[in-house]
């Protein structure tokens, strides 16, 4: 502590000794006038030369940037905006087209569905048609043959009773008179074979 | 001993003496000084200003910012009214900045730590604004002196007061930077010879003083340079908009 002491002291007194020393020796040079007309003579010329430059040629030219950087700025921002509304424009077309595109294609699946629908009808109907006309015809046949079945059979009855009674009794009989019989037997018996 | 500190700020001729009727207009190394300070913001500036790149590169970023720098320091303190003297207040404010900059080399010579420069500088100014005031206002530029709301007894003592106080501005201005600059150097120079007295036992003290003083004189020439700009812009702030 003493030594840091002592030697703070040593150091401030030769600081100011050194100071006084100054001092005594001839004190400030500025304060001397030999030079002052000659510094003032150069100032101006420096100076002048420095002002006069830099105001005629280079300042002008750094505003001149400046202000071009500035608009230059302003006018990438404006195209920047505008190319953004005009990709979202194209966004929202494409969006649009899109969207369209995947209606007319449902359209065309529909009416495709429906098409294929109604030709499956159509045909189904038609063959329906030819269908039907093919049963009633059959059910016509049938029906013609079920009227027709007991006349033959009346005639094979009666040609089989009239060579039955030839055969049995070697007279001819009259057939219109087997006829009347058969007839009669038919008509008693028709519920039997002929219900339905 | 170690030498003078004030043996920095001696001017000497460089070259012959060159006499107009009987006035010395010598070279000296003040003069070589102000020319190199003068040619170095011309080169710097120049450099900064010939691209005209949309980015800027280095140099024109320096260039652009210390223009808009002390485009913002007139319109804050002089208003629109102060644009027409912006090329004056940038040469002003470069010229000081680099002077107290190039001093700060060893061996070299610092500009302003003279009176006379800085007077003149400071003389330049005060009658360039006075007579911008004379011009924009005419007489009514003495109002200036007769603050407003003042009781009418008081009313004499205040305009020799404020007199007094506009006519020192061109020596407050001056002394100002001259003195800053001045007891910065000497302050350096002091320091500097005690590391050499003391050796290297007792050196590394002042040297690490030196060293802090060089950031700290770093810091004063810009901020004298400032000060030196902006009292000019609140000075012709004065001369252009009369509000007492």
């Amino acid at each position: 502590m003493l030594k840091k002491i002592i030697f703070f002291n040593l150091l401030l007194s030769t600081f100011f000794t050194q100071i006084s020393k100054s001092a005594e020796s001839g004190g400030m040079p500025q304060l001397n006038p030999e030079f002052w007309i000659s510094q003032i003579f150069w100032l101006i010329i420096s100076f002048g030369i420095l002002l006069i430059v830099l105001s005629k040629f280079i300042l002008p030219k750094i505003r001149n940037n400046i202000e071009l950087r500035k608009s230059e700025i302003v006018d990438n921002i404006e195209t920047a905006e505008k190319q953004k509304t005009e990709a979202e424009n194209t966004l929202k077309n494409y969006d649009e087209l899109i969207r369209k595109s995947k209606n007319e294609a449902k359209n065309y699946f529909n009416d495709a569905r429906k098409k294929i629908i109604e030709d499956i009808e159509k045909k189904k109907q038609i063959l329906d048609k030819e269908i039907n006309i093919e049963i009633s015809k059959a059910e016509a046949e049938v029906a013609e043959l079920v009227n027709k079945a007991p006349e033959k059979i009346q005639k094979i009855a009666i040609e089989t009773s009239s060579d039955l009674i030839r055969q049995l009794i070697g007279e001819e009989v009259n057939n219109s008179s087997i006829s009347a019989i058969v007839d009669d037997l038919c008509k008693k018996n028709k519920g039997k074979y002929y219900g339905n | 001993m170690a030498a003078n500190p004030m043996t920095q700020f001696e001017v000497y001729r460089i070259g012959p003496e060159i006499k107009i009727n009987q006035i010395d207009i010598s070279f000296t190394n003040a003069s070589l000084f102000m020319i190199i300070s003068a040619l170095s913001i011309l080169l710097v500036f120049n450099l900064g200003s010939s691209k005209k790149n949309i980015i800027p590169t280095k140099i024109q970023l320096l260039a652009e910012l210390s223009y808009s720098f002390i485009s913002k320091m007139i319109s804050d303190t002089a208003g629109n009214k102060g644009k027409p003297y912006f090329n004056l207040i940038f040469s002003l404010f470069m010229f000081v900045l680099f002077c107290n900059m190039f001093g700060m080399l060893p061996y070299s010579f610092t500009v302003t730590s003279h009176i006379i420069v800085t007077f003149f500088l400071a003389a330049l100014i005060f009658i360039g604004v006075t007579v911008i005031g004379f011009m924009k206002h005419g007489f009514g530029y003495l109002k200036l002196f007769v603050p407003s709301g003042v009781p009418l007894v008081l009313l004499p003592l205040i305009v020799v007061i404020e007199i007094i106080s506009y006519l020192s501005r061109p020596i407050s201005l001056s002394v100002r930077l001259f003195a800053n600059m001045m007891a910065g150097h000497t302050m350096m120079k002091v320091f500097g010879s005690f590391v050499i007295s003391l050796g290297i036992v007792g050196g590394w003290l002042p040297l690490s003083f030196s060293v802090a003083l060089t950031g700290l004189e770093i810091l004063v020439a810009f901020l004298q340079a400032y000060v030196f700009a902006i009292l000019t812009c609140i000075y012709l702030n004065d001369a252009l908009n009369l509000h007492h």
